[in-house]
């Protein structure tokens, strides 16, 4: 799995969008840093462009890179190696590549602003693993979507659905079901119904890092007063977990009884 | 060394294979030929276990080999398209297929010399040429001294000087005693190269046997013919041809 794992990100990493991809994120740091110079209000605007775009690319490339190299995994499905090991080699490479891009565009300027000394730290340390976590989840769910669908049109359509309900159309639906049921006690449907949306837990994550209450939200808020800062983003933390577990999960079910 | 015994595919309600019993226990070249969609492709990748089988089984040296993957170290595969990661550099391709079998190739040198690759090696293959391509395809099938080979449409967008280099290669490899087992559509290099031919139409074996016997019993005297006879749904000479005949028009009277 390392063997297909490496050449993929090598692969991945001298790809055009990658350097892209990593230059967006540099430019915009490095100007947000610039214009503000508040570590913390830094950290949260980042925050609001990552959840929306680090879901975006890995979903875009995920398919991208599935299709693309159709052709070559049919090469490697011919060697000696098991299947789970190739896709999974894929996959991780592919996840990896991502997080670097973002690790990169968005770290490298925080540490030469000195972020290390600063009592921010931790903030800017959770919006790395959120942004990273954001990249494994959607690039498994792209993949796991693209490994289900032999059309191409039909898969990419797809996985822009699964983002565009995740990043928008859910958040719709949550507000229309809070305000339609007011009159009853909703903080559990809301604690439960966040955790079924990676990109709203990676929000709750870090606003409960930030500690900043006005920006919470309603799920931020009842999280932060039923779980407790702590045990909150502890539930959060595994939460994220089990979301790149199960499309892994899936990939790996897939892939085993695919034919090529 | 392969033997294939009631083998059944099919995709969707799409029936591709259906019942192909077929062994290859004596080595040679054996082009496997028939239209578009008559199952050729899907023989080859039941064999390789890139196709799950829906029925019937396949042995590679006496094992079935369902779930293994073992085996496929005694194979080399030459894929039907050359698409390989654009960013990656032909040397670092070769080297990756090295990695992953964990054997040092025995006739790289000499095939990257053969057909003319090295001032190709550090090239990204997103920018070589489809006949380029399908060279360091060639290179990446051949260089392991593996006793099967199977080569999907081997002579896919050669130039002339490479795909006579090219059947020079499985004349030496015939030699070595390996079976090897070619789809095409090209007949000429069929008549020349090939041992045995199985013609398959529509998920079933029509025709398994030597160039001659298929000649003969056709009746024809090129292979092109013989062919379009078979097409043609045509019976063909041989004494069991016409048994067959004969009691196709039994039964009508």
């Amino acid at each position: 799995m390392l063997k297909i794992l490496k050449y993929s990100f090598f692969d991945l990493m001298r790809s055009r969008w990658a350097y892209i991809y990593t230059a967006f994120f540099l430019l915009l740091t490095v100007s947000l840093l610039w214009l503000s110079g508040d570590i913390a209000k830094v950290v949260a605007s980042l925050m609001n462009v990552i959840l929306v775009l680090a879901p975006l690319i890995a979903t875009m490339f995920g398919v991208m890179y599935y299709y693309n190299s159709r052709e070559f995994t049919e090469l490697l499905l011919s060697q000696p190696i098991r299947r789970r090991h190739i896709f999974f080699g894929q996959y991780l490479g592919l996840a990896l590549s991502l997080s670097l891009s973002l690790l990169l565009g968005v770290g490298l300027p925080f540490v030469v602003y000195g972020v290390w000394g600063s009592a921010e730290v931790w903030d800017f340390m959770m919006l790395l693993v959120v942004g990273v976590f954001l990249s494994f989840i959607f690039s498994a769910l792209s993949f796991f979507i693209a490994l289900r669908n032999e059309n191409r049109i039909k898969g990419f359509g797809l996985a822009i659905l699964v983002w565009l309900f995740f990043a928008v159309i859910y958040d719709g639906l949550f507000l229309l079901a809070l305000s339609l049921f007011s009159d009853y006690p909703l903080e559990n449907f809301a604690i439960g119904a966040s955790l079924f949306n990676p990109i709203d837990l990676s929000r709750v994550l870090i606003l409960l890092k930030l500690d900043i209450s006005a920006l919470m939200g309603y799920t931020g808020a009842v999280i932060q007063k039923f779980l407790g800062t702590a045990l909150g983003m502890a539930v959060s933390m595994a939460a994220l977990s089990v979301w790149v577990l199960l499309p892994a999960w899936g990939i790996q079910h897939v892939a085993k009884h695919k034919d090529f | 060394m392969i033997t294939i015994d009631n083998l059944h595919k099919s995709f969707g309600r799409q029936p591709v294979l259906s019942g192909v019993t077929l062994s290859f226990d004596r080595p040679g070249i054996y082009a496997i030929l028939g239209p578009n969609g008559s199952g050729k492709t899907t023989l080859i990748k039941s064999i390789l276990g890139m196709a799950i089988p829906d029925k019937g089984q396949i042995l590679f040296q006496g094992k079935d080999i369902r779930g293994q993957w073992h085996y496929r170290r005694q194979i080399d595969y030459l894929p039907q398209i050359a698409r390989f990661p654009d960013n990656l550099r032909v040397s670092e391709l070769l080297a990756m297929i090295e990695d992953i079998r964990e054997e040092k190739p025995q006739a790289m040198g000499r095939l990257i010399e053969l057909f003319g690759l090295q001032p190709y090696l550090d090239k990204r293959l997103g920018n070589l040429s489809g006949g380029t391509r399908q060279k360091v395809n060639l290179v990446q099938a051949f260089m392991y001294d593996s006793p099967v080979i199977i080569l999907d449409e081997p002579t896919n967008g050669l130039d002339p000087v490479a795909l006579i280099r090219l059947k020079g290669l499985l004349h030496e490899e015939k030699e070595k005693g390996k079976l090897l087992l070619a789809t095409t559509h090209i007949m000429n290099f069929v008549e020349e190269m090939a041992d045995e031919v199985v013609f398959l139409l529509e998920g079933h074996i029509h025709f398994k046997g030597s160039l001659d016997s298929l000649k003969r019993q056709y009746n024809e005297t090129s292979l092109e013919r013989a062919i379009a006879r078979i097409l043609q749904g045509e019976p063909g000479f041989s004494a069991n041809g016409h048994i067959k005949q004969a009691v196709r028009l039994a039964v009508r009277r």
